[in-house]
């Protein structure tokens, strides 16, 4: 069919068809381009202070007190071998250990059956404290328990971090296997119980190996938290059972600022809880917003 | 062996309360016990060493006729309603830029993990480093653009803006990470028909994106509140609520109060304040959310 004669001048020819369509693609391709951009200079945003601080460690004193940042420089690991070695940085590493496998363990034993029966009993009433502890600053609890510690001379042990870090872990794995144990199918139980079993015996023989995902992931989650810890440490700690986040920070309350030794110990202190992170990261955000978000 | 099946057949019996009862007892002991012996602390004279003398809400009077009270309530209200909505805003944005597939988006989402978890002290070191007025490399960037040199965390006036920049890096990744799990479940149907009915990009995020995740952004918003009020780290490695007080935040007050001046009855009657302010706004904020359901 012709098209009118009047209409022929206002069609597109093929000229500008084409040239039409090159333009839209450049726009989608200009588009795509200014995307990846932004979502670059965020990532940028996001790593450079890990950059920076692993570039600190890296430089020595005359670099790191440069007016003029030194981008490229010859690596030292003096700054480690200072840490390590003059600060008694083992030490505090273990005393960080010591404290967080206790409080996660000790949070496992006393959380996971309340998890359970939180989550097959229905008890939101448990659930309602739980999660009152998490609005309440832990300075709250510090007062006191720096007054009990005192009169029972138990600032500076294990015991008394343990506890007190107990605080952050056990609401911790409570509240992330709630869901877990959700998800294990009652009919399950239920078959164990006509098998004969206890209900002691089918949680421990076949609820809680089916939610070892859930286990490990509340586990390390617990740890990461009791090894980030620093204001109960701060207080409740001492030579014997100082852990390394008070270590570091008293490294720059006393003495002139060793910049290099700064940046090596704040590496150090990261990198286990960055290797952590990267076996659970699913987990992480629901364990940071008390299950608010699954992973 | 009979002992031990009678004994499994108490606790079948008791399930429900003995599961849970460990738990329930360290949470006693640990959580609600100290809480309600704060409230008995702050009606005492109680400077730790010396025989505590039990003086009423003298406390409490004291805090409220007291400028560095209200000098504390300032800064953190001022930190939290800095930090919340930028944090929320940029969070939103990262969460829409990042909602749709590029190559590497799974190493992207393991990025965004590390701020949050990366331990404060060091965090809070390594910006203090950054911030240094003559060293500190975010100096040396402001020049570069062309930007007069600032004084950051060592400036009263600029303080907790400084700090809120801390805080906005290190929390706005897991607002982001909120709402990209919400954006997820806003279906993409929805998207096509907005399309076909010739709706801007603008409008579909106006009219469809907003409302399918508002929850999520309250759950975001409480969340970010609740742990605004109580930030201690950050603040009290980077500045120890300095210069002055500029930067004194309740609960870095009441540390201070607490473990520097040693006065535990008055620290626990801030703490209490301080309580009630997470909790009056946690309640407000969560009656949003059922506003918003």
């Amino acid at each position: 069919m012709n098209p009118a004669p009047g209409a022929a001048t206002r069609l597109p020819t093929q000229a500008s068809l084409d040239r039409r369509a090159l333009r839209a693609k450049r726009a989608r391709v200009m588009k795509r381009i200014g995307v990846i951009a932004l979502i670059v200079l965020v990532l940028l945003i996001m790593l450079f202070p890990f950059y920076w601080m692993i570039l600190t460690s890296l430089r020595n004193q005359v670099a790191n007190t440069s007016p003029v940042p030194v981008w490229i420089f010859e690596p030292t690991f003096e700054n480690y071998r200072n840490v390590i070695a003059e600060n008694d940085f083992l030490r505090f590493t273990w005393n960080s250990f010591v404290i967080a496998s206790l409080s996660t363990l000790i949070g496992l034993v006393l959380g996971l059956p309340a998890a359970y029966s939180i989550a097959r009993y229905k008890q939101h009433g448990l659930a309602l404290a739980i999660l009152i502890a998490r609005l309440t600053p832990y300075i709250t609890y510090l007062v006191p328990w720096y007054i009990a510690f005192r009169s029972l001379r138990l600032i500076d042990t294990y015991l008394a971090l343990t506890m007190t870090h107990l605080i952050v872990g056990m609401p911790l794995i409570i509240w992330i296997m709630i869901s877990f144990f959700e998800e294990v199918p009652i009919e399950l139980e239920q078959a164990a119980y006509v098998d004969g079993a206890s209900k002691l015996g089918t949680f421990l023989r076949i609820v809680l190996p089916l939610s070892m995902p859930g286990v490990v992931a509340a586990s390390i989650l617990a740890f990461i938290f009791s090894w980030n810890q620093f204001l109960f440490s701060l207080v409740l700690s001492g030579p014997n059972t100082k852990p390394v986040p008070v270590a570091v920070f008293n490294f720059i309350s006393y003495g002139s600022i060793d910049f290099g030794g700064l940046g090596a110990a704040a590496v150090l202190i990261t990198l286990p809880v960055v290797v952590l992170t990267l076996l659970i990261q699913r987990y992480i955000v629901s364990g940071l917003t008390m299950g608010a978000v699954k992973g | 062996m009979p002992l031990v099946k009678r004994a499994m057949e108490v606790f079948d019996r008791h399930a429900p309360l003995l599961f849970p009862l460990p738990a329930l007892i360290a949470i006693v002991l640990l959580i609600v016990g100290p809480v309600v012996a704060n409230f008995v602390i702050s009606t005492y004279g109680w400077s730790i060493g010396r025989p505590p003398a039990f003086i009423g809400l003298d406390n409490f009077a004291e805090a409220l006729s007291g400028r560095r009270f209200w000098n504390g309530i300032r800064a953190t209200l001022y930190f939290t309603g800095l930090a919340v909505p930028i944090q929320v805003a940029l969070g939103l944005g990262i969460a829409v830029l990042f909602h749709r597939n590029f190559p590497g988006k799974g190493l992207v989402r393991t990025v965004m993990l590390l701020p949050m978890v990366a331990t404060p002290v060091a965090i809070a070191l390594i910006w203090a480093l950054m911030f240094d007025p003559s060293l500190g490399v975010l100096n040396y960037f402001l020049e570069t653009v062309g930007l007069p040199r600032s004084l950051w965390v060592a400036d009263s006036s600029i303080v907790v803006p400084s700090l809120v920049m801390v805080d906005v890096w290190q929390w706005t990744p897991m607002v982001a990470l909120i709402l990209l799990a919400a954006l997820q479940g806003v279906p993409q149907e929805f998207y096509e028909a907005a399309e076909i009915d010739g709706a801007s990009g603008m409008q579909a995020f106006r009219f469809i994106t907003l409302p399918t995740i508002r929850g999520a952004i309250v759950v975001a918003l409480i969340l970010r509140s609740i742990d605004a009020l109580k930030t201690f780290d950050l603040i009290y490695v980077i500045t120890a609520g300095g210069p002055g007080t500029a930067s004194e935040t309740l609960n870095v007050y009441a540390f201070k109060a607490g473990f520097e001046f040693f006065r535990a009855g008055y620290a626990a009657s801030l703490l209490i304040f301080l309580l009630f302010l997470v909790l009056g706004i946690a309640m407000f904020l969560n009656l949003l959310r059922s506003r918003v359901r």
